[in-house]
């Protein structure tokens, strides 16, 4: 929020949304620009996408797309509602064991019991909590309503008492190291360390078969666009600016009337469906969920591809994640030592130099104010001297 | 009685390793408000300091008592460097710092990989250290875990009198509780920034040179004890120590109760929604410096 349109004081608390047409630009010319953008990504996704790619490469791209679909939630409550939240993996967990467990009792048949279960041998009948899941359903809206569910919990407890900052990064954290050590803990009745794996069927079509995993590509292509859309919409509505406001400004929002509990609490569950859809979706075109998929370091790599990008822009995360998702694929199969220094040095240097992504770079060239830059000042941080020091008077 | 006294003990041993390593936190994360995700791999450090000790010093315990200085000077300075280089830029990022370290966190962990190879080492432990003491009802309490305990309970002693009666203490508690009045004051905030900053990896170190004695030492040793020492300070409440040697006990207990009563797993959950729960008490910890700030 470096003023650098003259604006009118209220744009202290009400920055400009970063893909709005600033002053003077009619608003029809940025729909128009959004939409010939998404044109352009469909082009890109359903048609470029499979005719140039093999179908190794295809396949990677759509457990790429997978991660973006997270990045893009993460997009919103980090970006955008400036809630880091380092536990993503656990509502990606979520949605890939419901799928999984959908579609392992699918693959056993009626009656039958996944594989790994005989395996470890201690079980004669199917536990109690899985029964559910031999529903499509039942399984299908739990891969999205199970993470909701379970970020509005966490959500509703920590944000009304005004757990925020680093308090709640760590929090949630926590909450994927438990997540992890109970999945791994309970090996007979989740597969433990292996997780689910060698998942044959989706919904009767093979996935051995390379069109049918070509169709769970455009299924992830397109639920991926919907995201995208749907996140346009939020980010430009009121509660889209209400939401940076209370980045920004949690305070004074609250002295407004507003309840910022609430904002931020949306912005974490919608954020966590989206990690559930793609935890969902993932578990198809990669075949496997496993505990080391979703646990404290997936869930903060899924974090940095979100700042390569830019945080709080719409489109940054969805880069951000396929590029860093890429790049380690292509650099950890050859040197795999190179890429962790590679990503250590992506961390420092991306975070501490460049906060608002490759997107401000881009926002840079064009000389545009963007509230897409996240706030350089202290005023979320739980530092309360600190944020008091360097408190900057609405100028 | 037997099992309720042992338990207790397991408890306080955890609790005496949770504490040794969110001592070093309680000053950076808590007197400073940075959130130094690399902590543990300054624990890492201290570690290695005493395996590399042991190659050239043959006998176990002189090993040992050296490492000690040894690892708080190695680990204290791997934390000033950090704080010159990177977290200095940050103070009003708290956020990003904690990104920011996980990378250097990173680094390290690779480099450590790269220079000591990817598989554990070992230590050897003194004789001396390797024992039980049995007490009486057929009970005992190992030597290291002891040994730990004794180590904690010095440094938080050692922490708390240099915090109290040195003139280093004082400058640290005047910028902890006003940093503008310490400044006008004549203070130079940014040296006992980074002061405070070398007492806490150094801290680090130490706990690093007594998990040697418990396990053995690998790269990303560091990473799973982090989260539960952040949550120690957390829970005790930023500001002062009192806090954070309760919670660390408190925690160890609750969590070998858990273990006892169910499995290591659940136990884990247990804590963990115990937190949560307690958090709602006291969103703050349970000890906060009064401000009059809103946040």
């Amino acid at each position: 929020m470096t003023a650098v349109t003259p604006a009118p004081p209220s744009t202290a608390v009400r920055p400009a949304p970063a893909g709005a047409a600033p002053p003077g630009r009619p608003a029809g010319r940025s729909r128009l620009r959004t939409l010939a953008g998404f044109a352009f990504g469909a082009a890109l996704l359903f048609a470029v996408a499979p005719l140039v790619l093999s179908d190794f490469r295809l396949a990677l791209l759509a457990k790429y797309l997978c991660v973006a679909m997270v990045a893009v939630g993460i997009g919103i409550a980090w970006g955008r509602g400036g809630m880091l939240t380092l536990g993503q993996g656990v509502f990606f967990g979520l949605g890939g064991y419901a799928m999984a467990m959908h579609l392992k009792l699918a693959d056993a048949g009626p009656g039958g019991m996944p594989d790994f279960m005989q395996l470890y041998g201690q079980l004669d009948e199917l536990p109690l909590w899985w029964r559910p899941f031999a529903s499509p359903w039942f399984a299908l809206p739990a891969t999205v309503l199970l993470p909701m569910a379970v970020a509005f919990g966490l959500g509703s407890l920590v944000f009304r008492r005004r757990v925020r900052g680093a308090y709640f990064a760590i929090l949630s954290q926590a909450l994927a190291a438990a997540m992890v050590i109970l999945l791994i803990g309970q090996q007979g009745t989740t597969g433990g360390t292996n997780g689910l794996t060698d998942i044959k069927g989706f919904f009767g079509y093979d996935l051995d078969d390379p069109v049918n995993q070509r169709m769970v590509y455009f299924i992830i292509a397109g639920t991926l666009l919907a995201l995208l859309a749907l996140t346009r919409q939020l980010i430009h509505s009121r509660y889209g600016e209400l939401l940076v406001a209370v980045r920004d400004g949690e305070e004074r929002v609250r002295f407004l009337g507003y309840d910022p509990a609430s904002v931020k609490l949306v912005a974490y569950v919608v954020a966590a469906g989206m990690a559930g859809l793609a935890g969902a979706l993932f578990v198809p075109a990669v075949g496997i969920i496993s505990p080391a998929l979703i646990g404290i370091v997936p869930s903060i790599e899924f974090v940095i591809g979100v700042a390569v990008g830019g945080r709080a822009t719409l489109l940054g995360p969805v880069l951000g994640a396929v590029a860093v998702a890429w790049a380690r694929t292509a650099l950890s199969e050859r040197f795999p030592g190179t890429w962790t220094y590679l990503q250590g040095l992506l961390f420092v240097v991306v975070v501490a130099f460049l906060p608002g992504g490759l997107a401000s770079l881009w926002a840079l060239a064009r000389r545009r104010d963007v509230a897409a830059q996240p706030l350089r000042r202290g005023r979320l941080s739980l530092g309360r001297r600190r944020a008091e020091r360097t408190e900057v008077p609405a100028a | 009685m037997t099992v309720l006294f042992g338990q207790l003990f397991t408890g306080i041993s955890i609790g005496a390793v949770l504490l040794l390593i969110a001592l070093g936190l309680a000053l950076t994360f808590g007197q400073m408000n940075v959130i130094n995700m690399a902590h543990g791999e300054f624990i890492m450090a201290g570690a290695y300091t005493t395996y590399v000790l042991q190659q050239s010093i043959t006998g176990a315990g002189l090993s040992l008592v050296v490492a000690l200085p040894v690892a708080f000077v190695v680990a204290g300075t791997m934390g000033v460097l950090l704080e010159v280089l990177l977290i200095r830029r940050l103070y009003a990022r708290p956020l990003d710092t904690l990104l920011v370290t996980w990378g250097v966190s990173l680094i390290l962990q690779q480099l450590a990989r790269d220079i000591f190879g990817s598989p554990n080492v070992q230590t050897r432990a003194p004789e001396l250290l390797t024992g039980n003491v049995a007490l009486p009802g057929g009970l005992t309490i190992a030597n290291n875990r002891l040994f730990i305990l004794a180590l904690a309970l010095a440094a938080v002693a050692a922490l708390t009198l240099a915090l109290r009666l040195t003139p280093l203490g004082r400058r640290i508690r005047a910028v902890v509780q006003n940093r503008d009045l310490a400044a006008v004051s004549g203070i130079a905030t940014s040296r006992v920034d980074r002061t405070t900053f070398f007492l806490g990896s150094g801290l680090a170190g130490l706990a690093g040179v007594a998990l040697t004695l418990l396990g053995p030492i690998g790269p990303t040793m560091g990473t799973n004890l982090i989260i539960d020492a952040f949550l120690v300070v957390v829970v005790g409440g930023i500001g002062q120590l009192k806090g954070s040697v309760i919670v660390a006990f408190a925690l160890g207990v609750l969590q070998a109760t858990g273990e006892y009563l169910t499995t290591l797993s659940v136990a884990k959950v247990i804590v963990f929604v115990a937190i949560v729960a307690f958090l709602q008490w006291r969103p703050q910890g349970l000890f906060t410096l009064r401000t009059r700030s809103l946040a």
